[in-house]
């Protein structure tokens, strides 16, 4: 089957509109509509690795849905490895591996391993791929111990393994994953980003990730796909984000001793000085360089550290504007 | 499987899928209850009796009076034993997939279209309730002991009969477990309706229909058709003329109403699913 070597998933103007009717007295009922998703366009490559970000109710859950089958789009068009993910459920749904992070796709009542043998079932997976993609999953998210507890008795961060090993047991070609590391500690989230980034460098799975953990994104994808209020706002990398988003670079500067603060450097601004040390900031897409030759030109200089802008910021930037 | 266009070959090959989906999803809940069998066994106890009650509500009744609506305690015991091991088929192979309500609710609804096997198949097999096999037990029972008693020529025609009349009984009742899920994805609510018709149904049908207004067996002949599980059939066994003074021939439609009602069921089912897809709750 030819996927088109170009776009893996292609979605052109999707658009989703619920329509919500709400009692507004003792018979009237109105019906208002949900722009859930508004008209977004972007592609991704076989093999990509992609953070899908946006604030709460942006439509990111929404058009999951969409790519995965569920929902079926109101408007535009939509494509999943050259099929049409809602006309062509059941075929695509074989080749895609969904982790909804606020609920679990495990049977409640089963332990771990009878799960993974309904999943086999399910997805006709060959007994011998069945089990080496388990051990290699079961090995690399630590799930050893676990794989005889019911679901219900696993904590969050051991649940959201368990879901991630049960998305993978049929080799997907792409994995989409809803908010992977809510809710997980530290240890746990470093654990499924290490998996996350092993699986794309060595089995080339596509993965298209939302979550709310800006970190995620940083360690994992070079590429963002930004939307508010179900629309496009940033389709790029994660370093141009910067620049849309108006981040600022801050260079700290130690003198030789308290003077006033810095004047006449071009596109630098001093926003705080303390002692001898003060902080410029300075657009995040200009170069360093010139500013810290004309600094050491002018200004008695002892040390000098840059610090990049906090994504969190620039992102908090781009959602308020 | 397509789910715009559906090729007859196409649809034939996922009902078969989706059947053998059923059966090993159901094959693992069996297995993960039998690891508990002392439980198992209780459970299966349990719900043996509470069925039987049932019929020991009619036996008390028999205590005072000699018949009920002119039907003989034998007589009253064929239709309850019919239509308990009916209800008790469907129930066992279908109960749960009234659950969809709960499932739009909860959001687990989105899970089961994740995966390649028809959602009815998995609604359906999901917690799988082998102790429900106890209400078919005690209804074959006092099915066994009617037959014992009713002192009838079971000729092979006869027989053929009672086991169209149960399974299409069961068809039957199914159905309604599966129309009154699909209503759920318009109305989460209607499962109190639903039960209406499921447990409502299987008691009226235990009773003789003379014992009925005709307003109500003439609803539940054309309406719902729940006199197709085990009245008309039954009648005709029995050797009574139905109130409602029927053709005959009704007496031998209950297979292909069933079949009627499986049609009719599928295409609500669709639609239901399709209206989900498009509203998402
Ligand atoms: N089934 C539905 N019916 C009506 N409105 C809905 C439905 N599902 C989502 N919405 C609305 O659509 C919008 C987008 O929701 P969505 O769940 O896609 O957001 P999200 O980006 O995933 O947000 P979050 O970060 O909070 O998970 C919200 O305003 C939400 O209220
Ligand atoms: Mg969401």
């Amino acid at each position: 089957m030819s996927d088109g070597d170009g776009e893996f998933i292609d979605v052109r103007e999707l658009t989703k509109t619920f329509t919500v009717r709400r009692k507004t007295g003792l018979l009237r009922r109105t019906a208002t509509q949900v722009h859930a998703v508004d008209g977004i366009s972007f592609a991704l490559r076989r093999g990509e690795m992609v953070g899908f970000i946006g604030p709460n109710g942006a439509g990111k859950s929404t058009t999951i849905k969409m790519l995965t089958g569920i929902l079926t789009p109101t408007d535009g068009s939509l494509r999943v490895a050259g099929v049409d993910p809602w006309q062509e459920r059941t075929r695509l749904v074989r080749r895609i591996g969904v982790v909804f992070g606020q609920r679990t796709t495990l049977w409640w009542d089963l332990p771990l391993r009878d799960s993974y043998g309904l999943v086999r079932r399910m997805y006709r997976i060959p007994r011998a791929r069945f089990e080496e993609n388990l051990a290699r999953c079961v090995e690399l998210l630590e799930l050893g111990d676990l794989l005889d507890v019911p679901v219900r008795q696993l904590s969050l961060g051991q649940r959201m393994r368990g879901d991630i090993t049960a998305a993978l047991l049929h080799d997907p070609d792409v994995l989409y994953l809803d908010e992977p590391t809510i809710g997980l500690d530290v240890v746990s989230k470093a654990r499924v980003r290490r998996f996350l980034v092993a699986l794309n460098a060595e089995l080339g799975t596509t993965v298209l990730l939302t979550t709310h953990d800006l970190s995620d994104i940083e360690h994992l994808c070079k590429r963002v796909v930004v939307i508010d209020h179900g629309r496009l706002v940033y389709d790029g990398l994660l370093s141009g984000l910067h620049e849309v988003g108006r981040g600022e670079r801050t260079l700290v500067v130690d003198l030789e001793r308290e003077l006033p603060p810095i004047e006449g450097i071009p596109g630098a601004r001093t926003v705080r000085t303390e002692g001898p040390r003060q902080w410029l900031a300075f657009p995040a897409s200009a170069s360093a360089a010139p500013l810290v030759s004309q600094l050491a030109a002018d200004y008695p200089l002892v040390d000098l550290s840059l610090r990049e802008p906090a994504i969190e910021d620039v992102i908090a930037r781009m959602y308020a504007g | 499987m397509a789910d715009g266009t559906p090729r007859p070959r196409a649809v034939l090959g996922d009902a078969v899928w989706g059947v053998r989906a059923y059966g090993f999803i159901v094959a693992m809940w069996v297995r993960s209850t039998m690891a508990y069998r002392a439980s198992f066994a209780m459970m299966l106890a349990a719900n043996f009796a509470t069925t039987f009650l049932d019929f020991a509500a009619i036996m008390i009744m028999f205590s005072q009076v000699d018949a009920l609506g002119g039907f003989t305690l034998p007589e009253v015991a064929f239709l309850y034993g019919t239509s308990c091991v009916a209800f008790g088929l469907s129930d066992l192979l279908l109960g749960t997939a009234e659950r969809v309500g709960r499932r739009v609710r909860d959001g687990t609804m989105d899970v089961l279209l994740t995966r390649p096997v028809p959602v009815l198949s998995q609604l359906a097999a999901d917690r799988f309730a082998l102790r429900r096999l106890g209400r078919i037990i005690q209804g074959s029972l006092v099915l066994g002991w009617a037959v014992l008693r009713l002192d009838l020529d079971w000729t092979p025609g006869r027989v053929a009969l009672l086991f169209s009349m149960v399974l299409s009984g069961a068809a039957i009742f199914g159905c309604v477990f599966v129309l009154g899920g699909a209503f759920q994805f318009w109305a989460q609510d209607a499962s109190e309706v639903q039960n209406a018709f499921t447990y409502g149904g299987t008691t009226l049908l235990q009773y003789p229909p003379t014992v009925f207004g005709k307003e109500l067996v003439r609803g539940v002949t054309f309406v719902v058709p729940l006199a197709f599980v085990n009245w008309l059939p039954a009648l005709r066994l029995l050797g009574r003329d139905d109130p409602l003074g029927l053709p005959g021939g009704l007496d031998f439609a209950s297979p292909a109403v069933a079949l009627l009602c499986c049609a009719v069921t599928g295409l609500v089912w669709r639609a239901g699913l399709r209206a989900y897809r498009s509203t998402g709750s």
